[in-house]
């Protein structure tokens, strides 16, 4: 919410260059004020803090390294602190950016619980929930369609079969996840494989 | 393993689905669905759709809804447990890899794996939307205000907080 043009930020400039890497405690707060600005997502302020902020690393580093997180398993911006962190400063940059980024929405999230556990079955409460998760559920579809709009336009008929597949034994039928997964990442990875070499040959 | 100490049960569960959770956490949003309310009891469709709500109207990253699980099931321990059992054992691995691959290397094995796995995490993330709209568009007008909400996100580039604000306005008067 905040914008970040925080003061401090305004140092002499190193053109085309990296900043020093930064100390412990300055990457841990970098990362909680990212992560307590990141409504709905974290990944635009900490593209902005890292890359244009505070220039530890250049636009493609920061590419680099996310790419890396989106396609291993779990969070990936929690992944990608965690990577960040460590490429400055080795396993205790890691830990710190890691801890910056969870700690201080943790203890929100766990305090919002519990005045959920007691407040939960209040009638305003309760209407208000609701309004929000109708909205939220919203948004949601909102990203999907967004995603969906590079695919739509190419057409790709096994792609989208693909997804709707992954959609229909998820959320229609409920599949375990791992099952589906199982069958789905080694279909997906041979069919984009043999895409690629039809389009090469 | 539900029978076991809870904590252990959260620990067990958000550490595995942790490892399977590719494409981010509103892809894992069906899987955590199907653990939480269908298999271990652990909360009501409504509770979890009430703790998605949270958790999107909450700072941080969105994985955080496991936090709120993790407090249902077994108090502040709970949420803590469940938060690093979703969160450390992946980012470990992130490490790990991250240097063992350095240096970019010129296969293009991880491109090719991160194009197939896009569809995929597409189809999860709109079975999460399927699965959560059933549990709150019970009437027509909740159903009207998810569709209006989808429709100015998409074609507008309005902040969603604003979006989820609304929401909570129009259920604060009862409209929807």
């Amino acid at each position: 919410m905040s914008t970040d043009s925080a003061p401090a930020a305004q140092e002499p400039d190193h053109p085309a260059n990296h900043a020093p890497p930064p100390r412990l405690a300055a990457l841990f707060l970098a990362f909680a004020r990212m992560s307590l600005a990141g409504f709905g997502g974290v990944l635009v302020f900490a593209r902005h803090a890292i890359v244009d902020q505070h220039r530890w690393m250049s636009a493609d580093e920061f590419n680099e390294t996310f790419a890396l997180c989106h396609f291993l398993p779990g969070p990936n911006i929690v992944n990608l602190s965690m990577v960040f962190g460590s490429r400055l400063r080795g396993i205790a940059g890691g830990v710190a950016a890691f801890t910056g980024l969870l700690l201080p929405p943790t203890l929100i999230m766990t305090v919002l619980a519990i005045i959920y556990a007691h407040f939960g079955d209040v009638e305003v409460l309760r209407r208000i929930l609701a309004g929000i998760s109708c909205a939220a559920v919203g948004l949601l579809i909102a990203v999907v369609f967004r995603m969906m709009t590079p695919l739509l336009k190419r057409m790709d008929v096994v792609v989208l079969i693909l997804m709707l597949g992954v959609f229909t034994a998820i959320g229609v039928l409920r599949w375990p996840l791992q099952a589906v997964l199982l069958v789905a990442i080694p279909l997906s990875i041979g069919v984009t494989y043999l895409m690629r070499r039809k389009v090469a040959a | 393993m539900s029978s076991e100490n809870p904590i252990w049960a959260l620990i067990s569960t958000f550490g595995l689905m942790s490892l399977f959770a590719v494409g981010g956490a509103a892809a894992a949003v069906p899987e955590m669905h199907r653990v939480a309310v269908d298999v271990h009891h652990w909360m009501t469709d409504k509770q979890f759709a009430d703790a998605y709500a949270i958790a999107q109207l909450s700072p941080g990253p969105n994985v955080l809804i496991v936090t709120l699980i993790g407090y249902a099931v077994a108090g502040v321990p709970g949420a803590l447990a469940a938060t690093l059992a979703m969160c450390l054992p992946t980012a470990l691995l992130a490490y790990y890899v991250s240097r063992l691959l350095s240096r970019p290397s010129q296969s293009h094995w991880p491109a090719l794996i991160q194009t197939a796995l896009v569809p995929l995490s597409i189809g999860l993330m709109a079975a999460s939307a399927l699965i959560l709209a059933q549990s709150t568009d019970r009437t027509f007008v909740a159903l009207l205000l998810t569709a209006a909400v989808a429709v100015v996100a998409s074609i507008t580039r309005i902040n969603p907080l604003w979006l989820l604000l609304a929401g909570g306005l129009l259920g604060f008067a009862g409209i929807v």
